[in-house]
Formats: structure tokens, sequence, C-alpha cells
């Protein structure tokens, strides 16, 4: 169980995240939707303790891990695996490479160090990728491949750490509708056949009702909407995107909007 | 917790690890070859260095007694003991200073300028004609593989004794430098924004503005002071070829067994290089820094 208890970001003057409360019991699916900027991305990367919070305290089965350093603090992250909008993988290095890096905390330092991986820990991370239909890129660089694929590598990487969580940042934002369908089902499979807890950002509305359990909802850093997907209406959804809506909705939804060609380009 | 990778049975992964091993066979044995080449290198190098350790051993001596030389006056007292003695040559000396530091200075931002605008003609991914790239970058190492003193010295005799010769000279070497470091940079930009320009229909130098330059410019900087800290150096010993500075003092000193006047000279030099080194790298830091916040 993951428990969030008034965790507050400053950057500044500006909070990002200000005093957000949550529990996640075990083998949820929550979708974390909001504006841009209303401090989505900050929660999951405070979680990882990829950004430090400001105020408040982060607990995982009891434990505090706002205050791990060093060792102990790699094993959280080990634990919550996290994924990109932008995949974060280093492109010039090749795709299994890549997805070892999951192994990292795991394996001996020398060991990771000069790529020496056993023969299991490479048959791991070649069958995290063929279950993802990638094995046969193993050996090619990561930048060569598509955003689709990279992404599918970015999930591999994060399966072989065989976390307890996943964070997904905003995962599908920079993939096409094919791609989008292939990455969420994979964190679907993962959540519901392996019982991970899946924290995901999502922009649009349609996949986060479709793929998650429970919705919460950010606006200016506050915790303003923690449901199930039955429960957010338009019109919250309304209150919750501002400006935005039109946008997550799509048009049927809008009736009182007409699309206007300036605004496809606003994002 | 059941691991969420589902092992695949060994038969279907030794094609894939085979593969694997198959694509990455070939780079792997290129880096052990180039690891081996280096090692082989340190070797011969040491070898036909001649590192004689028993030569240098038994000379020790002498290098002490000539430091120990160093740090007293003509009447054997400690340069110490009387500093207005020791520095004699204050104000004269200040002055040489001044004009090194002057020197390195001009001849660092002259050779930066003309770097500047060498090095995106010399930039493999955006240089607009293969052959002048190749003039450029043939120009550039010309620039910096004539050591600057033997510069110095060819426009000495051109130009006559003073620091104008140091500062051509400076600028010369620095430009062939800075040139092949800033083509470097401009080599390792994202192409996606050049891109985006090009695709406007602007011109070349236009697409370089608005696409290149700003992901290069803290880059430039950074490496146009660290060459600044090595001109002061450079600088310092210029004079001993006649083109300016401090260094036609410290020369003269050394030449003329005047211990005292050399070791003020030399401290003097310590001092400033420190004092500019610090300055430089903290700025340096800080252009870092704010890279880094944005």
């Amino acid at each position: 169980m993951l428990r969030l208890d008034g965790v507050v970001k400053k950057f500044g003057d500006k909070r990002a995240v200000d005093g957000i409360s949550l529990v996640v019991p075990k083998g949820q699916m929550v979708g974390v939707i909001g504006q841009s900027g209303s401090g989505k991305s900050t929660l999951l990367r405070m979680i990882n303790r990829l950004n430090d919070p400001s105020e408040g305290r982060i607990f995982f089965e009891g434990a505090d891990v706002t205050r791990l350093t060093g060792r102990e603090l790699r094993q959280w992250r080990a634990r919550c695996a996290m994924i990109f909008q932008q995949f974060n993988l280093a492109g010039r290095l090749d795709v299994l490479t890549n997805v070892m890096m999951g192994r990292a905390f795991h394996a001996p330092l020398w060991r990771a160090l000069l790529k020496l991986w056993t023969h299991d820990e490479k048959a791991m991370g070649l069958s995290a990728l063929e279950g993802l239909d990638m094995a046969r890129l193993s050996g090619q660089r990561a930048d060569t491949l598509s955003g689709g694929q990279q992404q599918r590598v970015a999930i591999a990487r994060a399966l072989i750490q065989e976390p307890e969580i996943i964070l997904a940042d905003e995962p599908i934002a920079s993939l096409d509708p094919r791609n989008t369908q292939v990455v969420m089902d994979a964190l679907q499979h993962i959540n519901r056949h392996f019982g991970i807890t899946v924290m995901c950002n999502l922009h649009s509305l349609d996949l986060a009702r479709k793929y998650c359990d429970r919705l919460v909802g950010l606006a200016a850093g506050r915790l303003v909407f923690d449901d199930v997907p039955a429960a957010l209406t338009d019109s919250v959804a309304r209150d919750l995107y501002g400006l935005e809506s039109g946008e997550v909705l799509g048009p049927e939804s809008r009736p009182d909007l007409v699309p206007a060609p300036g605004l496809a380009i606003a994002n | 917790m059941a691991s969420p990778v589902v092992h695949l049975p060994e038969a279907q992964l030794r094609p894939l690890l085979a593969s694997y091993d198959a694509a990455v066979r070939s780079r792997r044995f290129h880096s052990l070859l180039v690891m081996a080449c280096i090692v082989a290198a340190i070797g011969l190098s040491s070898v036909s260095a001649e590192v004689d350790l028993a030569k240098f051993f038994g000379n020790l001596g002498n290098f002490t007694s000539y430091i120990w030389r160093l740090f007293h006056l003509d009447n054997g007292a400690w340069v110490w003991a009387d500093p207005v003695e020791w520095y004699w040559g204050a104000a004269r000396w200040l002055r040489l200073l001044g004009e090194t530091l002057l020197m390195a200075y001009v001849g660092t931002a002259l050779g930066a300028i003309g770097a500047f605008f060498l090095a995106f003609l010399a930039a493999a991914n955006v240089a607009p004609r293969p052959w002048l790239r190749l003039l450029v970058r043939r120009f550039c190492e010309l620039c910096r593989t004539v050591p600057q003193l033997v510069f110095a010295l060819m426009f000495v005799i051109a130009f006559g004794l003073g620091p104008l010769a140091g500062v051509l000279a400076m600028a010369i070497h620095t430009l062939g430098a800075l040139g092949k470091l800033f083509a470097e940079v401009v080599e390792n930009i994202d192409m996606k924004p050049v891109e985006g320009v090009s695709a406007t229909g602007a011109h070349w130098t236009a697409a370089m503005r608005y696409g290149a330059l700003p992901q290069t410019l803290s880059n430039f900087v950074s490496y146009s002071l660290l060459r600044f800290e090595i001109n002061v150096r450079e600088a310092a010993v210029m004079g001993f070829v006649g083109a300016g500075g401090i260094g036609m003092d410290l020369i003269e000193a050394i030449r003329k067994f005047y211990y005292s006047d050399v070791s003020a000279i030399l401290l003097m030099i310590v001092v400033t290089v420190a004092v500019i080194d610090t300055l430089t790298s903290m700025a340096r830091h800080r252009l870092i820094g704010m890279e880094e916040r944005h």
C-alpha cells in the first residue's frame, strides 16, 4: 500500500503540488488526470524521489520513503519503476543494454559497469522484450527505433526491475493511436496478471476511463477528484480541465464549443 | 509476488541470444582493439622518452639548491626578511603583468570571434560545402599545430619586439584550438530545431542563428573562458622571445642569475594565474548551473 501524507512541492514561490494526501491499495490501476501544469508529473516523480517533497511524507508498506538515502533509496527506486513520456533511453546504446539497466540495482556494481550480465539476466531481458514483441531488435541502437518501439523498450526495462509499483508519466503522450493501445494494453496486462500497482498520468480522459480502476484529478497542485471513472461526468471534467476540456473530451461532448483551427496546435 | 517477466523456454531463447551476440560482437571487438592499441602506445612511448629514474634522482640536488638560492637575496638573507628589497621592481612588474593579461584577453577574444564563424563552416552536420569544410579544418589544424612561441618568434621578426607579436601568435593558436572545439560543439547539437527553421525557407545563416546557435552558445562561452585561463599562462612566456609581457623580465632574470627577481616574478605570475583560474571556473560553473536549471 502506498500512502501520501500532505505532500507539497515548491519550486521557488510556486507550489507545484500543494498538500496531496492519497492512499493507493496494492494492485490498483490509478489514472492521474488534470491539465498540463497541474502537478501530475511532479507527483509521480516525488514518489520515485526524482524530486524530493518540500513538505509531507510518502509511505510504502508502512515505511517512510521520503527519508531514504544511499542504497536504501536506490532499492526503493528499483521497487517503483518509472516510465517516461520521452522514454528516457540512452539512444546510443543497444536495446538490450538499455533493458538491462533494470537489473543495474540488483547486479553487483562491477558487473553492471562492465556489461557482464549473466545468462539468466540476459534471458530475463530478452524474455521481457519478446513479451512486447521486441526481442528481434535487441542488438539495434535505441535511437534508431520509432517512438512506440522505444516506449516498449522502456517498459521492458521497468519489468525486469520486478517492481511492486509502476509509475508511468504520460507514457503515451508522444505516441500514435496504435502504439498508444499497445502501451496501455501492456500496462493493463502487467496490472491485471501480476497485481503490480500502476499509477499512470494521462491527458486523455477516454483512455483514463477505459483502462483505470480509479481516477485522481489534480488542479493547481491540489486533489480535486478521487473516485471510480464512472463518477467523472462531463461537467466535472470541464471543471477539471477548464480551457483544455475540448481537447480531452472530444468534439461530441462539447456542443457549446465549435472547434477552432488555431486551438489544435496550442498543445 | 510472481515476476512480471515470463521466462522463455531455453530453445526459444537460444536464437535470440545468438542474434544479439552477433549484433554486438563487431562493436565489442573494436573497443577491445582500441584499448589494446592505447596500452601498447603507453608502453612504447615510455621506452622511447628515456624515462631515466637514476638520472632524475642523481641531479635532484642541483634542482633543490637552485630553489634554495631563488629564495635568498644577494646579501644572503631570506627574501621575506626584506620584502621591499625583494619586490624592488614591483611597479614595473605590475605594469608588465597587466600587459600580459591584456595580451591574453585580446588574443583570446580575437581567436574566439574567428573560431565562432569558422565553427559552422567546419561542422560536418551543418557545413554548407564539403570542400570548404575540409579547407577550414586544415586551416584550423595549421593554426594550432604550430607552437605559439614559434608564431611569436616569426611575428617578432616581422613586426619587431613588443606585445603585438604575442597577441597575434595567441590569436592564431586560439583560433585553431577553439575552431576545432566549437565545430565539435556544433556537431553535437540536436538537428531538429535546425530542420524546423530550414523548412520555413530560411537562409542557411538564419538556420544557424536560430536553430543551432542557441544550443551552442553556453558551450562556446565555457570553452572560451577555459582558453583564456590557458592563454594567461601562455602570455607569461611570450616575453621569452621578445613578444611582450612579463616574460621578458623573467627570462632576463633567469639568464643573469638575479635569483630573488626570478622568485618575485614567478610568485606574481602564480598568484595571478590562480586568481584568474578561480574567477573563470566560477563563471563557467555558474553558466553550467544555469543551463541545468532550465
